[in-house]
């Protein structure tokens, strides 16, 4: 087989392995745009006794791990890895650079893309190859309803950080097969100005909304932080979890665990009531992998209506109300 | 004494914003300008630090001439000057050409600084990219995410939080951190201190000639990345409409969906 002329590289970030799995949605994003440049996908991981991970990411799709091994790469350390990147990125030349945006990955890439001179969309929820070769990253962008198509076309590589749960990963396949390629940690690194004096491993976030198969959401048009109460009740009846938009989260009608979106959750249920909610696009963006929607909202022309399967035009708050009211009857009336 | 420079930029006051579909451009002329919060927390971070170790606080924006608000707000705060950086060369760049702009700035109007301070997102893009692009411009470390720090010597001591990992940290001056939302709770300047900020001009104003910079590193043509389309999104599903009475659209949610949902849930949802 030939070897290919392109390299798509994917920033292994492995720390909180099986709550993290952005690295392997990028590693199947990055499989399908491999198909149209003719382009191997390269895991690039730095660290230590990182077995278990190479071995992870070559049965979900990783055609080559590079790695970097060192007992000084133990922790993560911004500045280390920031100067490996930029030394073996500029050694081997890689098209598109790809690094899931966890706290970590927001901190590291912007600083790669700096020291690689090239440019670096944030936050995609799309990536293309367009006809002349360029990574498409869309993006929404200008903090209004609006989705943007940002190309770097004169700089390499080109880069980009998508929020977790925005692609999906490839199934766990063993027969995968792919090459380790150890490289070298370099004998000169910078001097570590940013010392890590402690650290702890905090518990582990609860992940009820992620996994919920009923999110009963709500946004603005709930009208008041006293009506919003009922958004809770309905999901407690419905054994759901609550979701809310930002303006919710920063009126406090809502705590900012519950915050769906780009700045926040992305999320999966198999049932989503949404109420009074217009259906902006950094909220919209993590609702993909919703499977049926039940939207209610005055304006039938809100872009959440579009999207629902079922679009309620009417007041949310007295749907929420007599919603309640229905459900409790029934599901009282079970056990008469 | 301790030289701390902030960061801070003017961000619109409403998230959703009209929009022209023609030139696919925000209506931002429409939009009042605030503080960036995330901005306002680390202004509040430098001020406490000023109160306790001495020190001098410049803050820095670049922006359209009406930015010049959020300075005399910081300065009502409590900051010592105000930097605006206003230019039409330098209107329209990414996060690459902003953050090339800021370090000229800082090393040419605050040479010598020990610290400088970024909100971790603007409200508007949310890049989270300036502030980490800002240090590497300047060659000097940075921590991004910072909840809270005391300044020890030459060092600053700071605690954060990043993905599921409580971190304490010690970076070397001088120094760059970004500050999250979670803790400085930012004061409100007095209406005195603002009537004050305005009558003393302690603002100055630069363009990009005044700085040196050359045009091909500033605004669109010095930002990497293109715009190259814009549009409103149109997820249109096929979908089933209903409309009336609060109590009738329950009831044909329920009679249309309540198995599904009862379903879904484990519980019986059947009218006895
Ligand atoms: C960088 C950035 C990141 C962002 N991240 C997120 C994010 O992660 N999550 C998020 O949610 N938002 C986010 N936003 C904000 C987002 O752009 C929207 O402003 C927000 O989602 C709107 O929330 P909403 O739908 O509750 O409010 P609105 O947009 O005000 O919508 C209210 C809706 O309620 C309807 N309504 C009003 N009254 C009634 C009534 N009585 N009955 C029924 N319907 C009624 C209206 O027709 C309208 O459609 C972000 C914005 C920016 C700039
Ligand atoms: N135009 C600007 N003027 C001054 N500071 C800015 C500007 N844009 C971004 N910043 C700083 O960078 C931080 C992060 O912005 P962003 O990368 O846009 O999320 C902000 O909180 C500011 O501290």
């Amino acid at each position: 087989m030939n070897q290919p002329k392109n390299s798509i590289w994917v920033f292994a970030d492995y720390r909180n392995y099986f709550q993290n799995r952005v690295t392997l949605q990028l590693l199947a994003k990055a499989n399908d745009l491999a198909s149209e440049l003719d382009a191997e996908v390269c895991a690039v991981l730095f660290g230590y006794e990182t077995d278990e991970y190479m071995a992870e990411y070559i049965a979900h799709g990783a055609h080559k791990v590079l790695v970097v091994e060192h007992p000084s790469l133990k922790q993560y350390s911004v500045e280390k890895y920031t100067a490996l990147m930029e030394k073996f990125a500029r050694e081997y030349q890689p098209e598109i650079i790809l690094i899931g945006a966890t706290s970590f990955g927001k901190e590291f890439a912007p600083r790669v893309a700096k020291c690689l001179d090239t440019g670096l969309t944030a936050d995609c929820i799309g990536l293309e190859i367009t006809a002349d070769g360029n990574l498409l990253q869309i993006a929404p962008s200008f903090g209004g309803n609006l989705i943007a198509e940002i190309i770097t076309p004169d700089h390499r590589p080109q880069m980009a950080t998508v929020r977790p749960g925005t692609f999906k990963e490839i199934p766990h396949n063993d027969y995968l097969r792919g090459e380790v390629v150890r490289l070298k940690m370099p004998k000169k690194m910078p001097a570590d100005r940013l010392r890590l004096v402690a650290y702890e491993r905090q518990p582990e976030r609860d992940q009820r909304l992620e996994e919920a198969k009923v999110v009963v959401c709500g946004g603005r048009g709930m009208g008041s932080k006293s009506k919003f109460k009922k958004i809770f009740e309905l999901a407690q009846l419905l054994s759901g979890e609550v979701g809310a938009t930002r303006p919710i989260v920063y009126a406090g009608w809502a705590g900012d665990d519950t915050l769906i979106g780009q700045a926040g959750k992305h999320i999966k249920p198999q049932i989503l009531f949404s109420f009074g909610i217009s259906g902006a696009i950094q909220h919209t963006a993590a609702l993909t992998d919703a499977d049926f929607i039940i939207a209610v909202n005055k304006n039938p022309n809100a872009t959440m209506m579009k999207m629902a399967d079922v679009a309620v035009v009417a007041d949310a708050n007295q749907v929420c109300s007599a919603l309640i009211k229905a459900l409790k009857e029934r599901i009282q009336s079970k056990s008469d | 004494m301790l030289k701390m420079v902030v960061c801070i930029k003017q961000v619109p006051m409403v998230s959703e914003l009209p929009w022209n579909p023609k030139t696919g451009t925000l209506k931002r002329e429409l939009a009042e300008g605030m503080m960036n919060p995330a901005c306002a927390h680390a202004l509040e971070a430098a001020l406490q630090i000023k109160s306790r170790h001495s020190g001098n606080i410049t803050a820095i924006t670049m922006g359209p001439p009406m930015a010049e608000e959020v300075l005399y707000e910081a300065i009502a705060m409590g900051a010592d000057d105000g930097i605006l950086l206003s230019d039409p060369a330098m209107a329209g760049g990414d996060t690459y050409a902003t953050s090339y702009i800021l370090a000229r700035t800082i090393e040419r109007q605050c040479p010598n600084f020990d610290l400088v301070l970024c909100g971790c997102f603007t409200s508007d893009s949310e890049t989270s990219q300036v502030g980490p692009q800002l240090a590497e411009e300047l060659d000097i470390p940075a921590a991004a995410y910072v909840e809270d720090f005391e300044i020890k010597g030459r060092k600053v001591r700071m605690q954060r939080i990043s993905d599921n990992f409580l971190e304490i940290m010690e970076l070397a001056m001088p120094g760059l951190m970004t500050i999250t939302t979670r803790s400085y709770v930012p004061r409100y300047p007095t209406l005195g201190s603002l009537d004050e900020a305005f009558e003393h001009q302690q603002i100055k104003t630069f363009k990009a000639k005044d700085l040196g910079l050359d045009l091909k590193t500033i605004g669109r043509s010095g930002s990497p990345t293109r715009i190259i389309n814009v549009y409103s999104p149109t997820a249109e599903k096929k979908n089933v409409v209903l409309k009336g009475t609060a109590k009738k659209v329950v009831d044909d949610i329920l009679a249309g969906y309540g198995d599904k949902i009862s379903g879904v849930i484990g519980k019986d949802l059947k009218k006895k």
